[in-house]
Parts: structure tokens; sequence; C-alpha cells
């Protein structure tokens, strides 16, 4: 009943115009991200924290918009999955597989609101997960002391690496690499300056927005130069959608596959390091063991089109409860979601629902409104969102990066910042080529302050025994499921990975 | 090779950072732990993880040609001189300038280039400064 009560709060604050407005302008930009390819879930999201954040939006409102532009990505990137067969954003990757076979067969405007119906099923699903898994999450949370945050932060770091990079050292060098920028600055326990070579502008730290941006949007921008990919890859294709609506067999035979992929994929988002990415795989794949008997998976099955996306988008959903109820993201996205509540000082975790119920209920409750715009936005209005695939990206890229720029000089008008921008820039391109992941270098600088303090403060309390890092049950556990995260995609994860990392190139970075 | 040389750097730059880190001066009021000791232990991981990599690499990356890497050079250099100039020239032009230049290398002719430039700029300006009323860098002719 107070769960209802809640609920009812949460409506009341996301339907005011202002906050509809912008779920609506944040579901309608974040398909556009979605479908065109090159930007994604967590660059889309990246490039628009810091104009959030410098028109002044409060935290509810921000978080409506971003989180709307999350799952309007997810919804996006099946466009062009199904019309051209290149995945929008990496996620769609498996819509493919039968998208596109069924395109070719003529059914395009099928497959298009088939999918359109199962992303909304795994959304709407999952954001049911969402309020009955993370009020839970957050009980067990508050037994939490700095020992076992420290422990679980270090749990993020190496279940991340295992799931989302094919090299275990190369997300460890990640994961490291981000701490220690983060370190850069004044130590928050002692007051000393640290790693600043005596730049006055270090002395506040690196901000993290300025290296989400750098990291995840300019060497975006980078990528494309690199191989002068100026074209737009729907040129000279026509894009023939047909009819709009699926027939109601369609519907029916794909139903049990919908909700079976939608508790899947929600499951693999809540799962630490996994995301949105693996939630479509592994829904995909088992849906193909279970039902496939006639061999039709890959020929332009329709239950095949909609495993995957009721798996994605109920993962996107799934990888918000920890984001939501520890502070510590599942998934690319959600870091970077992360990054718009860090910057608005408010520290996500069990303190967030007791502290800030509005901005919780009110975010879980425009998740609802979004959804439905979502699935408005996506079936009648799909046809003009396919027209956005015919935009060539060297107009597109111009404008990514400039829009960049604007919103980190909205921050802090500096030039410096700018310049550090442009060497993350440098950094994120030479980074995505040696297929290091940058995932972990962005929950790195993030996390990083909040880490240490942790650290430090359970070794203080304990008059500097370093072994009360681990002598509790909760911590001995978490440190447990660490060792296994990070040991056991070294033996059995080579075959899985090889597999979902089939199709992926320089995306494979900011997987999420 | 490239992981090779990678990991190699990777160790450089743990060195680099445990140097920096003993270097950092203790105040007289510190905690148990102190401000090196979390910096010393990410400088062993960084070390370690440099040594796997160079030790065990990956297939080599796809790397560019040497004009295509010029290419990228060249763009830096562009951002660069962007973020220099946006005080001094102003957003809207120097904005116009950047984007032209990111469309003409990207493939567009020299219309469309300037085109965009002009588009992006203006459109930006328009969007985010005349309705959202957020604050651009003002150049000596107020925009």
């Amino acid at each position: 009943m107070e769960l209802l009560a809640n609920l009812g709060d949460g409506f009341a604050i996301a339907l005011s115009w202002q906050n509809i407005g912008l779920a609506l302008l944040g579901c309608f930009l974040g398909t556009i991200m979605g479908a065109l390819p090159g930007l994604g879930p967590s660059n889309g999201v990246a490039i628009l924290i810091p104009l959030a954040f410098t028109l002044g939006l409060g935290a509810t409102p921000s978080l409506i918009l971003l989180t709307s532009v999350y799952y309007g990505a997810m919804y996006g990137g099946r466009i062009s999955s199904i019309l051209l067969n290149i995945p929008g954003d990496e996620p769609a990757m498996m819509t493919c597989l039968d998208g596109h076979p069924m395109a070719k067969k003529g059914l395009a405007g099928e497959a298009l609101s088939l999918s359109g119906i199962a992303s909304f099923v795994g959304a709407f699903l999952a954001t049911w997960g969402l309020i009955l898994l993370a009020p839970q999450l957050v009980k067990i949370a508050l037994l939490f002391g700095p020992a076992e945050y420290f422990a679980l932060f270090a749990l993020a770091f190496m279940t991340l690496g295992g799931v989302s990079s094919t090299n275990q050292a190369k997300s460890a060098f990640a994961a490291a690499l981000g701490l220690g920028l983060a370190t850069i600055g004044v130590d928050t326990q002692t007051g000393v300056p640290r790693f600043t070579f005596g730049e006055v502008h270090l002395y506040d730290g690196l901000d993290f927005l300025v290296a989400i941006v750098g990291l995840f949007a300019l060497s975006e921008v980078f990528i494309f130069l690199e191989t002068r990919h100026g074209g737009s890859d729907a040129a000279g294709r026509k894009l023939t959608i047909g009819k709009l609506y699926p027939p109601m067999a369609m519907i029916r035979q794909t139903t049990p596959t919908m909700l079976r992929t939608s508790f899947l994929g929600f499951i693999a988002g809540v799962l630490p390091g996994a995301g949105a990415s693996l939630g479509s795989f592994i829904s995909y794949s088992m849906e193909k063991k279970l039902v496939d008997k006639k061999g039709t998976f890959g020929t332009g099955d329709p239950r095949g089109v909609a495993a995957p996306e009721a798996g994605n988008n109920a993962a996107a959903g799934g990888a918000l409860v920890p984001m939501l109820a520890l502070g510590v993201p599942g998934s690319g996205t959600t870091a970077v979601l992360l990054a718009v509540l860090l910057a608005l000082n408010i520290t996500p975790g069990p303190l967030l629902f007791s502290q800030n119920p509005d901005v919780v209920w009110g975010l879980i409750a425009a998740l609802f409104i979004a959804n439905f715009m979502l699935l408005a936005m996506n079936i009648p209005m799909v046809g003009l969102f396919t027209r956005v695939l015919m935009i060539p990206s060297r107009i597109l890229m111009p404008i990514v990066a400039m829009v960049s720029f604007v919103g980190i000089y909205g921050i802090s008008g500096s030039t410096f910042d700018l310049l550090v921008m442009i060497g993350f820039g440098v950094m994120g391109w030479v980074l995505r080529k040696l297929d290091v992941p940058l995932v972990p270098i962005i929950l790195g600088t993030l996390l990083g302050n909040a880490m240490e303090n942790n650290l430090r403060r359970a070794v203080t309390i304990d008059n500097g025994n370093w072994w009360t890092l681990a002598d509790s049950p909760l911590s001995i556990a978490l440190w447990a499921i660490a060792i296994i995260g990070f040991v056991l995609p070294l033996i059995v994860g080579a075959r899985v990975k090889a597999k979902m990392h089939q199709r992926r190139d320089e995306e494979g970075a900011i997987s999420d | 090779m490239s992981d090779r040389i990678f990991g190699v750097f990777g160790m450089i730059l743990a060195a680099g950072y445990v140097f920096a880190a003993l270097a950092i001066e203790e105040s007289f009021l510190s905690d148990a732990v102190g401000p090196k000791a979390f910096p010393l232990i990410i400088a062993a991981i960084l070390a370690l993880s440099g040594a796997v990599i160079a030790l065990r690499p990956d297939p080599e990356p796809h790397w560019p040609a040497l004009a295509r890497l010029a290419e990228v050079a060249a763009a830096v250099v562009v951002l660069i001189l962007y973020a220099e100039m946006l005080p001094v020239a102003g957003f809207v032009i120097a904005t116009a300038f950047a984007a032209a230049y990111l469309a003409w290398r990207l493939g567009s002719g020299p219309v469309e280039a300037a085109a965009v430039g002009a588009g992006t700029s203006i459109g930006i300006y328009v969007t985010f400064h005349l309705i959202l009323g957020l604050s651009l860098a003002k150049g000596p002719l107020g925009f």
C-alpha cells in the first residue's frame, strides 16, 4: 500500500507541464540517438548532461530528461537494425539477426511495430521490477558500513570487467586509470593537494563531466574522422516500411517470448557489469534454444525480433536498480546517469530513498509516462525516425562536437576545461583503438573519491587495522562475489564473450 | 606490438604515479591511512595490469594509414584552436569555422560545409542562448 502511495506522489511530481515536456523531449531525442548509428545511449546522455546541468534544471527534471533519453535510445536502436542491418546502438545488435530478414521479406512495418511492442513490454515490466526490487535492496544496503561499501565498489569494478571487455587486464587497467584520475585534487580528508603539479585548475579535481563528454562524445567524432565515414548508412537504399500494425496472431505467438525475455533481461540488467547488451544477447540465445524447433531463427522469425528487444529494454530498467539503490551502476549508461546525480550533489544509494523520495518516485512515475510516449512515437510515428537515418554523419558529427563544447563551456566558462575535454577525446580514441573499455574509467572517476573515503573511514575506525575490510560476513560475501565475478569470465566467459563481441569494432569500448 | 607498447606505457605511468604519490606532503593532522595509501594501491593495479597487457598482447588493432592519422591530428589542432579562440572571436564566429572544418573533413563539399558551419553555429546560438538562456562565449561583437 505504501508503495502505491509513493507511486501516487511520484505521479503528482511527474505530471507537471515542465516534466511532461522534458520526458517528451527526452523520448524524442533518445529515439533519434538510438536510431543513428554512432550515437548510442551512453554518448547521447553524456552530451546532454552538461546541458541539463547548466540550464539549471533541478534533480528530478534532469533525471526525467536523461532517463527518457536512455529509454528512448533503447527503443530507437532497433530501427536501423531492422531497416539497414546496422545496429543503431550496441544493445540492438541481436535485433539485426531476425529483424533485417523480416524487412527483406517485406515485413519491415510489422517488424518495427512488433519490436516496438516488445520494447514496451520489456520496459514496462522492468519498471515494475525496479519498484519492487529497489526498496528491498535498500534494506540490505542500510546494513552496509564503510568496509562493506569499499567491498561493494571493488565488486562493481571487478564484475564490470568480467562482462564488458574481452580482456580482463585491460578493464583492470581502465578501472585503475579512472580511480587514479579521481585522486587528482585536494585530498578531502587531510586537505593536502595531490597530483596537481601546482596547476590551480586541478585543485578542485578533474570534473567528471568533462571526462565523460570527452571520452564518449569527442572520441566518436575522431573515429568518424579517421574512417572518413561521412555518408549516411541509409544513402541509396529505399526504406519501405509498409503495413505498420502486426497481425494479432503474430502478437499472440510472441507474447510468451516477450514475457520470458523481459524477466531474463531484467535480471541481466540488475546484475553488476552486465547491462543491456548482455540482456538482449542472452534473451535471444535462450529463446532460440527454447522455441526454435524448426530452425526459423535468423531467417525473419518474429519471436527472434521480440526476444532481444524485450530483453534489452528490460535490462535498461534493471540496470537502474543497483544505480539508484546502491549508488553502484551496473552498465555504461547508468554510470553516465550516476554522473547526473553526483553533479547535482545527490548521493544515490539507500539514503536517496529516505531523503529524496520525490526524486526516486518522480523518476519512476516519469519512466511509466515516458514508456507510453515511446510506444506512441515508435509505432505510428516510426516513419519520422526512419527519415532521421538519412542524415549523413558529415553533418551530424560537427553538430555533436559543437554541442559537446557548448555544454562543457557552459559549466565553467573556462578554456582549460575545453582543453582537458579534447585531451580526454584523444585518450578515448586511442583507448578504443586498443580495445580498452571506457566504462570502467568513467566509473573510476565517479566512484574514486567515495571508494577512498570509505576505505580510510573503515581503517581509521578500526585504528589502522586493514583486516577490518574483510571481517564482517557481509563484506566477506561481497569480496567473494567480486573475486568470482573477476575470475569466472576468465574460465568460462571466453566463449560467450567471443560470440557476443563478434560483430563489434570500436563500438565495443563503450558497450552498454 | 601495440599492446606491448601500451602495457609498458602503463607501467611507466604507474611508476610516475608512485613517484608523485610519494612526493605528497603529509599534513600534520592525518588519519590512520593517509593520503598516499590509496594512490599506491591503484598504482600497483595499474602496473600489474600493464605488465599482463604487455606479456599477453591481444591481436594487433587496425591502425589507420598515416594520412588518416594526420586527419585526426589536424582535427585535434583545430579543436584546440577553437577552444582558445572562443573567448577572443566569440561563440558564433568560432563555432561556424570549427563546424565547417569538421564537416569539410568528413566529406562535405565547400558549399555544404559552409552551410553546416553557419547552421550549427546559429542554430546552437538561437536554441541555447536566445531560447534557453545559456551563457556562451562573448566575442568583441557581442555574440
